[in-house]
């Protein structure tokens, strides 16, 4: 069927691409023509192949051998070899860098992707609306073992054992949870999800509802089963209108299939799940929030203990689990406790998905074992910077986590390691800033978000917060002072060790940890009055240029205030005091004659 | 829909499936026409991913080329969005990124009738588990 007996795929990621990817096609294209083989071979320029460190990468296909560190001039030994004669070109072959041994097909270099795909198993690959596509990937013989073959003391054994924790941000051991709801006798229990994703820059969850529901509606009876429950809630937020409808189908699918619902694989367990709307608010991701919210009350945090596993919902037993933390259940069920604490770190196990935002290349949805380094994130999977800028910082866990910079490139990722960073795991939110993203407006802008997220209840978070934005708000109109400087910092602590729940205690993260990475920054603020990215307006000035300036007046027609004055043909004047920095001078002179002091 | 009353009926449904019964919108061989999985999560419809579906659901019928239509979750490439994955009968599925509807024209005249590959290819750069016990 195909006229091509071979393809030659080149990687035209930017980062390769900036290694002369481009060379490297015309090359393999003109030594193709000039063998005769351009009718049966096709060259093709595809996107990253997420191994940039190791680029630029050719692979041939069908055969999928890849080389490695190719350049223009190997286009001939390529041609010549391995299409002609048939013969693999050892010197490009990727070396393992143990044995030394060249690696020969792609199939068997794993390690050369860096991601694992376990939580997001199905996502992309099955039809969320079909439960026959997940039942064909071993669908619910997870929830069939637990119920035929296991007692609920070994369920919970094995997902404590497998050293799964809390994928939700807080990281605390899924099984020994589990094991506390079930300890607590009642007559009713329940099992909850928390599908409350909050986090800008935040979409695991809603990826993984959106494309694989029954994984969590199978970890979610499996949990029942393990702690005595019978009733399942799904807390999500009304913004999620896709994820809700695939979840309410296969809810149905389930139950129809009688994988919900009374006797369950004739066994006489029952489990049902329910979904409860939430408006969207970051608070209703902290449990007891949660509850409260789905019993109708406001959406406020209290004092645990009591935890959700002895009083939680309408006062009974709960188990909160998050989304991902429940897709990754029925694999640990089926593969074993061993196999999953054999991926990770000493006491981060397993993988972690990602979502990859803000000045990167290759914004995405990712899954990598626990261990991976930021920078094997961010210059291999997300294929570095956008437009060859400088990557300055990276925030971890969303508006509770920390801003971590270059010196914390070769930390491996797991929640000990960032939270001895100075950020957090968190949902799993990374935003990726470059060298023009101010620090002072960064953190700002986090604040922003949790004083309007901030429920009110507590003093240290309504207030404490209102006043941290206050004062970073100063900074960056070039009032603060160095003072200013520790007044944050106190307060930061201060809020810190006083706010009720985890919303308030870990608000002033972004604050604390972008003081202490760019603090030169700040103190730039404050003793300059200059923003060194250049994105504070207060503190930037638009001047002319004289020599540059050439009297055309456009950038005096186009002034929305009137601040640019001067003569046709003579050098023009910016008047800072009406000027507002909007920069529309700037785009339209056309002699580069205007420059930001 | 008869109901799945213990493991064993689980299991026997599961290998009907594997079977093809009726797996994929009007596929009864699966495995011998072509396979296109359009990636619809919110933010792949939100980038076009329903008219490139429903451009690969007329087209392809009106072209007369035997192929199963699907939609499936997010597959992660988010800045190349619309993306879809293509399976040609015994071939290792490709995604395409970037998908808009002169390239889906494109994959449809040249990948899937001739096998000639066309830009936007996405490698694939993860691994997954195999549940198979």
């Amino acid at each position: 069927m195909s006229k091509y007996s071979m393809h030659l795929l080149v990687c035209g990621g930017t980062s390769c691409h900036s290694s002369e990817s481009d060379a490297i096609v015309c090359n393999l294209r003109d030594e193709l023509e000039a063998k005769g083989l351009v009718d049966s071979v096709q060259v093709i320029m595809t996107g990253c192949f997420g191994f940039c460190e190791k680029g630029p990468i050719v692979k041939v296909m069908p055969d999928n051998t890849i080389y490695v560190h190719v350049k223009p001039e190997d286009a001939q030994s390529i041609v010549e070899e391995h299409v002609i004669k048939g013969r693999k070109v050892t010197r490009l072959l990727y070396k393992d860098p143990v044995s030394n041994e060249p690696v020969s097909d792609s199939k068997h270099m794993g390690f050369f992707k860096k991601q694992l795909r376990i939580v997001l198993r199905n996502c992309g690959f099955i039809n969320p609306e079909n439960i026959d596509e997940y039942i064909a990937r071993e669908g619910y013989q997870a929830l069939g073992k637990v119920l035929t073959e296991m007692t609920p003391e070994e369920v919970i054994k094995e997902v404590k054992d497998s050293g799964q924790r809390g994928r939700g941000g807080a990281g605390f051991s899924t099984g020994l949870k589990w094991e506390l709801a079930r300890k607590n006798q009642s007559d009713e229990k329940y099992v909850v999800c928390n599908a409350d994703e909050g986090d800008p820059g935040a979409f695991m969850d809603r990826s993984v509802l959106e494309g694989d529901p029954h994984s969590v509606l199978e970890a979610m009876a499996i949990c029942g089963y393990s702690i005595g429950a019978s009733n399942g809630l799904i807390y999500i937020r009304a913004e999620y209108p896709l994820a809700i409808e695939r979840l309410k189908i296969a809810i149905d699918q389930a139950r129809e299939n009688g994988l919900l619902g009374n006797n369950i694989f004739g066994t006489g367990f029952n489990f049902d799940i329910k979904l409860r709307f939430g408006a969207g608010a970051f608070v209703c991701g902290e449990e007891t929030a949660l509850i409260h919210s789905m019993e109708g009350l406001r959406g406020e945090p209290t004092v645990k203990p009591p935890f959700p596993a002895e009083a939680g919902y309408r006062n009974k037993p709960t188990n909160v689990n998050n989304v991902e933390t429940f897709a990754a259940i029925p694999p640990i069920i089926l593969k074993g406790a061993k196999w999953f604490s054999s991926i990770g770190t000493e006491k981060s196990k397993g993988t972690k998905v990602f979502a990859l935002a803000g000045k990167i290349n290759n914004v995405g949805l990712i899954e990598v074992p626990m261990g991976t380094t930021l920078r094997e994130v961010i210059f291999e999977i997300g294929g570095g910077i956008r437009n060859g800028k400088k990557f300055k910082g990276i925030q971890t866990g969303g508006p509770s986590g920390g801003c971590l910079s270059d010196k914390h490139l070769d930390t491996p990722i797991d929640f000990d390691n960032l939270i001895a960073a100075g950020s957090i795991m968190g949902s799993g939110a990374m935003i990726v800033l470059d060298e023009d993203d101010c620090m002072v407006s960064m953190a700002k802008f986090f604040l922003e978000f949790t004083v309007e997220e901030s429920c009110g209840k507590c003093a240290p978070c309504r207030i404490g917060n209102k006043r941290l934005h206050e004062l970073l708000g100063q900074i960056c109109e070039g009032k603060g002072s160095l003072a200013d400087l520790d007044r944050l910092k106190n307060m930061s602590v201060v809020i810190k060790d006083t706010a009720l729940c985890g919303l308030g205690q870990t608000s002033p993260n972004p604050v604390l940890s972008m003081m202490d990475n760019y603090y030169d920054e700040y103190v730039a603020h404050v003793t300059d009055k200059k923003c060194p990215a250049g994105q504070c307006k207060s503190l930037m000035e638009y001047v002319v240029n004289a020599e540059n300036c050439v009297g055309c007046t456009a950038c005096a027609r186009v002034c929305p205030v009137n601040a640019i004055s001067g003569e046709r043909k003579e050098v023009h004047h910016i008047d800072p005091s009406i000027c507002i920095k909007c920069g529309a001078c700037m785009e339209k002179c056309k002699f580069d004659a205007i420059f930001i002091n | 829909m008869s109901k799945i009353t213990s493991l064993a009926d689980l299991k026997k449904r599961r290998e009907e499936i594997r079977k093809g019964m009726g797996t994929l919108n009007k596929a009864t061989d699966p495995d011998n026409i072509v396979q296109v999985k359009v990636a619809m999560a919110t933010c792949g419809i939100a980038s076009g991913a329903r008219t490139i579906m429903e451009f690969f659901l007329e087209q392809l019928e009106r072209r007369n080329v035997a192929a199963a239509v699907t939609q499936t979750g997010c597959m992660g490439y988010c800045y190349a969005e619309p993306t879809i994955e293509v399976k040609l009968p015994g071939q290792d599925p490709v995604v395409f990124g970037f998908v808009d509807l002169k390239r889906a024209d494109q994959i449809i005249e040249k990948y899937i009738k001739t096998g000639e590959l066309v830009d936007g290819i996405i490698p694939v750069n993860y691994q997954t588990i195999d549940l198979k016990v």
